[in-house]
């Protein structure tokens, strides 16, 4: 059977506890995914950071459409699809640049304002009298349908309709606002260039991989017991405090009473994160020079309860994951059934003492490189499950740990940290986002653009 | 002992010979005990620790990053990864005898396998070696792929 035939049919592979191996490996699912689900939904664009001044683009990919940001003469951004509006090519191809005052095509010299809007045609004059007023062309580039700026965060919507993105993130967006105040001043700036490297396993695999504390003390035994009994062999004969490398990761041995009591916190729409009461990230050496800068910005009280949010992993539907107190985030882009494409970006604390930055810079390179002895496990777990998945005579991926009747009813709960409800909060949110495969209108719409 | 140029790039061959060997212990104490190996992510990068790299690592997790390699519970290593390193002959950059640094400069490809699976890798590596009670040791190795900030697949073995 062909789901593009019967798109309809694919709401019935998500289950109570088990949803369909196809959601992994089917090629004509994912193309729905993208058609729908990652047209549905607010997918992060990027960081205003990256684009300072006016004429700063960045180039990216939302889904599968080619997108530049860009910061306009008036410092608004604007996401534009990144495609001439002439004979289409992409305008800009560096991930950073500064176009200056506009754009121009490199293919037959058609120039832009940085809001998209067309300046110039070369010859103007061979468009009189051919209807070019009304075309598609003399519009410009094409914005996307909606975007939204929450405190320099960048995201954006493909489709037309949908729903605004206050309702979409709701209470998740508590982790991109400590992040935000975990700097003194408020204000965070990306650093430097982003890992980036590929798995050859569905998206979904990694997503889920963000929240799942049942792997690390076996996934991760390989490198953080390792590094562990290593550092037991050299402490005595080191001077001075515990390096960070160790700080961060020893944690990953922890046993699953711990992740238990970590707690996992589910919110509508497929969000949650790791990490309610205490985290992997809880016991860092910070020093005093910070928290007197916080204190001086937000008074004792209230930089102790920013500091006191330790969350692990959030997760933002679809495919963003947010570390708040190691100021990182995770894209996770689909490029096929079996591709996905991470990017692994750090944020500076404005205001905030280097060794922060340094603590980033450090957690990604240990954990998440693609040259990482600890992501490698997790790169192997997924690229086994993607090949193990092709097995017969049980066509289903399990997600039953800890279910709890009424679980995902309310906008706001927190779970043990053991639990799988984060899965199943997802694959609620995957129905729901999906649900435009049963409405053939709106795909005519999505299609043709109007 | 008076460091000779042939000493160096002698050096440097027998070291990725070491590797190829999964010689790992020997390699290990080829380091002085501050030195580290870093493959940075960009470019021309020049910047160790407030931007990202792909690697940075000191002697703790050099040593981690080896035992690790041999470890039973090390799954992305069922089955094994070997490798092996084609250098062009490395040139001498630097002698200083005075300041007991010697730099090293060496084009190569890296091939790493695993059963069906081979990716190559090319680059650059530049030893800052010392000399410590008769022999070299390595302060700095800095392996900067052609590639850095391509998207590549997982990188297992020690280039």
């Amino acid at each position: 059977m062909s789901y593009l035939d019967n798109p309809s049919s694919v709401l019935n592979l998500v289950r109570d506890g088990e949803v369909h191996r196809d959601l992994y490996t089917s090629p004509e699912i994912f193309d729905l995914e993208i058609k729908h689900l990652f047209r549905n939904t607010w997918v992060y664009v990027g960081h205003a950071s990256q684009i300072p001044d006016p004429g700063d683009y960045f180039t990216t990919t939302v889904a599968d459409q080619p997108i530049v940001m860009i910061r306009h003469q008036d410092n608004s951004i604007k996401v534009l699809y990144n495609r001439c509006p002439h004979r289409g090519a992409e305008l800009v191809t560096n991930v950073h640049g500064c176009a200056g005052k506009s754009l121009r095509c490199p293919y037959h010299a058609w120039t832009f304002n940085t809001d998209g809007s067309l300046r110039r045609v070369p010859v103007q004059q061979g468009y009189d009298n051919t209807g070019f007023e009304n075309s598609r062309a003399k519009n410009g580039m094409t914005p996307v349908a909606a975007m939204h700026d929450h405190k320099d965060w960048i995201f954006c919507r493909l489709s037309e309709e949908g729903e605004s993105f206050e309702d979409f993130f709701g209470g998740s967006l508590s982790t991109i606002d400590n992040f935000v105040d975990r700097s003194p001043v408020g204000k965070l700036e990306v650093v430097g260039a982003p890992l980036r490297y590929v798995n050859r396993c569905n998206w979904k695999m990694l997503i889920e991989n963000q929240t799942d504390t049942f792997h690390p003390m076996t996934v991760h035994a390989s490198s953080a017991m390792t590094a562990k009994d290593i550092w037991e062999e050299v402490k005595d004969d080191h001077e001075g405090p515990t390096p960070m490398v160790v700080e961060a990761i020893v944690p990953f041995t922890m046993p699953y009473d711990f992740y238990d009591g970590m707690g996992i916190r589910v919110w509508s729409n497929g969000h949650g994160h790791t990490g309610v009461h205490k985290s992997i990230h809880s016991d860092y050496t910070d020093e005093d020079e910070y928290f007197t800068a916080m204190k001086e910005a937000y008074g004792e009280k209230q930089a102790q309860e920013i500091l006191g949010e330790v969350r692990h992993n959030t997760v933002y539907f679809p495919n963003l994951m947010v570390k708040g107190p190691i100021q990182k985030l995770r894209i996770f882009k689909p490029i096929a059934a079996d591709e996905t494409l991470i990017e692994s970006w750090i944020f500076r604390l404005v205001g905030a003492p280097d060794y922060l930055l340094e603590r980033t810079a450090m957690y990604n390179r240990l954990i998440n490189a693609p040259t990482s002895m600890v992501g490698d496990d997790d790169t192997e777990m997924y690229e086994r499950a993607q090949k193990g998945l092709r097995a017969e005579r049980n066509e289903w991926v399990n997600i039953q740990r800890m279910t709890l009747q009424d679980e995902c009813t309310q906008p706001e709960e927190v779970h043990s940290g053991n639990s799988e409800v984060q899965f199943r909060n997802q694959f609620h949110a995957w129905l729901k986002y999906m649900g435009t495969v049963a409405e053939p209108a709106q795909m005519a719409t999505t299609g043709t653009d109007g | 002992m008076s460091v000779q140029e042939q000493d160096l790039i002698d050096f440097v061959v027998r070291e990725a010979r070491m590797l190829d060997e999964e010689k790992y212990e020997d390699w290990l104490a080829l380091f002085t005990a501050d030195g580290r190996y870093w493959m940075p992510l960009e470019p021309n990068q020049v910047e160790e620790k407030l931007v990202t790299s792909l690697l940075y690592e000191d002697i703790i997790l050099l040593t981690t990053r080896v035992r690790r390699l041999r470890g039973k519970l090390t799954y992305s290593q069922q089955p094994k990864s070997r490798g092996v390193h084609i250098l062009q002959r490395p040139t001498v950059d630097a002698m200083d005898e005075g300041a007991n640094e010697f730099k090293v400069h060496t084009p190569f490809q890296f091939v790493e396998a695993r059963r069906d699976e081979k990716e190559i890798y090319a680059g650059w590596m530049d030893h800052t070696l010392t000399e410590e009670e008769g022999a070299l040791k390595i302060r700095i190795k800095r392996v900067e792929l052609v590639n850095c900030d391509a998207a590549h697949h997982n990188m297992q073995l020690i280039i």
